[in-house]
């Protein structure tokens, strides 16, 4: 994009700049917009399945319910409790929001198309998505209250298990794409197997760490079966009880996003992001714009993601330490084992 | 041009959150400004080049130590009125070890400007275009590779020590037995019983 704006007669240092800004831009609105939509596909989809209608009121078909949504808690009062401590109560959903859109910088959306291509790109994911815990625990702390406390208290102990997990779980894959950069990783992808399929997870070897790494994509967004944060009949609505208003919102996108954000993972790094799923030319799948392959594969994990929460019960807590620990954990070490001997004897020998 | 701002902007915040974690009187407070601090050192670190140091010191410090810290420190309900009393006894000890350090850090400075130690004999990656993280494993795991075994077996007993002093078998606690559980089919727990009217079933 630097170079368009370079083409019209642009400063290249100033065109630097505002290419970024436009890049940030062009990310962050249609993901927001993507967010709305995305929340009124859940609620869809969940409802279909416990054979209910859904929104269908506002707009046609219900569509624009999240904005009325989103209009109806703008309007509201933002109350903050007077025991909370106010600096951090109003930082944590803020952290939480900024956090979710941070990631997306360097996803690529086609060959090339992203807004920060750093050759430490998954290490910066790893990094940002670390950070995500702190709004979950400043928020119930700050909210000074008890069920918030021991939401947060639970959900950063089972983001930080299954982030472990997590990166054992890419390091598998980094290890086949020889590169920390996402678009290497999709490139190392083309015509992976037998030079017919553009996926890492149709690797016999990868498929089990893409499997485990959509689990652990559910846990480490809270999303049922896992969402013991905000199980209700424990704990209120979780971390977020003592919120209402923008900062209850804030919330509610950024947990959105996360979502979204997981969704794309699981397609950029095991299912191709944007190449088409075989390398073959039967129809000209290549002509097709390689964005259009990619929100397609993450709107099929969007719906693994609601098909999920609409049919699987909540965990127990027990049991969910006990997946990621003393099953995830053990079985990605192993895997880490396996991959690298398999390497050894087929690459680098 | 942009590299000085983003040094100053990274050095002053760094240093100017360090501050505060020692001059925050809510001890989350202070927390939250050594991460802040932790963020602008990988902050400087990414100036310098080591973008994989900046990762780690992200995902590491700030993703699971600074993580820890906060657990603690919230749970603990420190009592502030008792920890500012014992400022006095301690300041002797503490201006101790300030001036220790203030001298180490003049000797350290002196010293390097004086000229240079003879560092021919470490082995410092070879300047080329391949990217730091294959640098520093090619290192590590060539040349290194005893000390980072060595820590890594330090690293193996602290855990061990640390699992060994807290875990205690304590009695009357009941556990889940997950094996069990999923054993467990519905023709073991449920029965399907059709009683006549007014006869009543026992359980």
């Amino acid at each position: 994009m630097t170079e368009t704006f370079i083409s019209w007669g642009m400063d290249p240092n100033w065109a630097w700049g505002v290419a970024t800004v436009a890049g940030i831009l062009l990310i962050a609105l249609p993901l927001m917009l993507a967010v709305a939509m995305i929340i009124y596909a859940d609620r869809k989809i969940w409802a279909a399945i416990a054979l209910r209608r859904g929104p269908n009121v506002v707009g046609p078909f219900g569509l624009l319910q999240s904005f009325a949504d989103g209009l109806k808690v703008f309007l509201q009062e933002t109350i903050i409790p007077t025991g909370a401590n106010r600096g951090l109560f109003l930082i944590a959903p803020i952290i939480t929001f900024t956090v979710a859109l941070m990631a997306w910088a360097v996803i690529p959306f086609n060959s090339g198309a992203v807004l920060a291509d750093i050759n430490v790109g998954l290490l910066y994911i790893l990094a940002i998505s670390s950070l995500g815990v702190y709004g979950v625990i400043l928020s119930g702390w700050a909210s000074n209250s008890k069920y918030p406390f021991f939401s947060a208290m639970r959900a950063s102990a089972q983001m930080i298990s299954y982030e472990v997990s997590i990166g054992f779980i890419l390091i598998g894959v980094v290890l086949f794409a020889d590169s920390f950069n996402m678009n290497e990783i999709v490139k190392a992808q083309q015509g992976h197997g037998l030079g017919i399929v553009n996926a890492f997870g149709f690797n016999l070897l990868l498929f089990p760490l893409a499997v485990m790494f959509l689990i652990s994509s559910l846990a480490e967004t809270a999303r049922a079966p896992f969402d013991l944060t905000e199980a209700e009949s424990e704990l209120v609505a979780g971390y977020q009880t003592e919120y209402s208003s923008m900062a209850f919102a804030l919330f509610w996108l950024g947990e959105y996003a996360n979502v979204l954000l997981m969704c794309t993972l699981n397609a950029v790094l095991f299912w191709g992001g944007w190449l088409p799923p075989l390398n073959v030319d039967l129809i000209p799948w290549f002509d097709i714009p390689g964005w259009v392959w990619l929100f397609g594969k993450i709107l099929f994990f969007f719906f693994i993601f609601s098909w999920v929460k609409a049919t699987v019960p909540r965990y127990r807590y027990d049991q969910l330490m006990r997946l990621g620990w003393k099953i995830f954990l053990p079985i990605s070490l192993l895997w880490i084992f396996l991959i690298s001997g398999w390497l050894m004897l087929t690459r680098y020998s | 041009m942009i590299q000085y701002i983003a040094f100053w902007l990274f050095a002053s915040m760094v240093i100017a959150s360090a501050t505060m974690v020692i001059l925050a009187r809510n001890p989350v407070h202070s927390v939250m400004w050594l991460i802040l601090a932790f963020f602008n050192a990988a902050g400087l670190m990414l100036l310098a080049g080591a973008e994989f140091i900046a990762m780690l010191l992200v995902i590491v410090y700030v993703g699971a130590v600074a993580v820890l810290f906060l657990f603690v420190v919230m749970m603990l309900n420190i009592d502030f009125a008792e920890l500012r009393a014992g400022f006095v006894r301690y300041l002797p000890l503490g201006a101790l070890v300030a001036i220790i350090l203030a001298v180490e850090l003049i000797v350290a400075g002196a010293a390097w400007s004086a000229g240079k130690v003879d560092l021919a004999a470490r082995a410092a990656p070879a300047v080329t275009d391949r990217s730091n993280i294959q640098q520093i494993g090619e290192l590590l795991y060539t040349r290194y590779i005893f000390l980072f075994e060595a820590a890594g077996i330090v690293l193996l007993v602290a855990m061990i020590g640390a699992i060994v002093l807290t875990h205690r078998q304590r009695g009357g606690v009941r556990t889940q037995n997950i094996s069990l559980q999923n054993q467990r089919r519905p023709q073991d727990a449920t029965r399907l019983v059709d009683p006549g009217v007014g006869q009543g079933m026992e359980l």
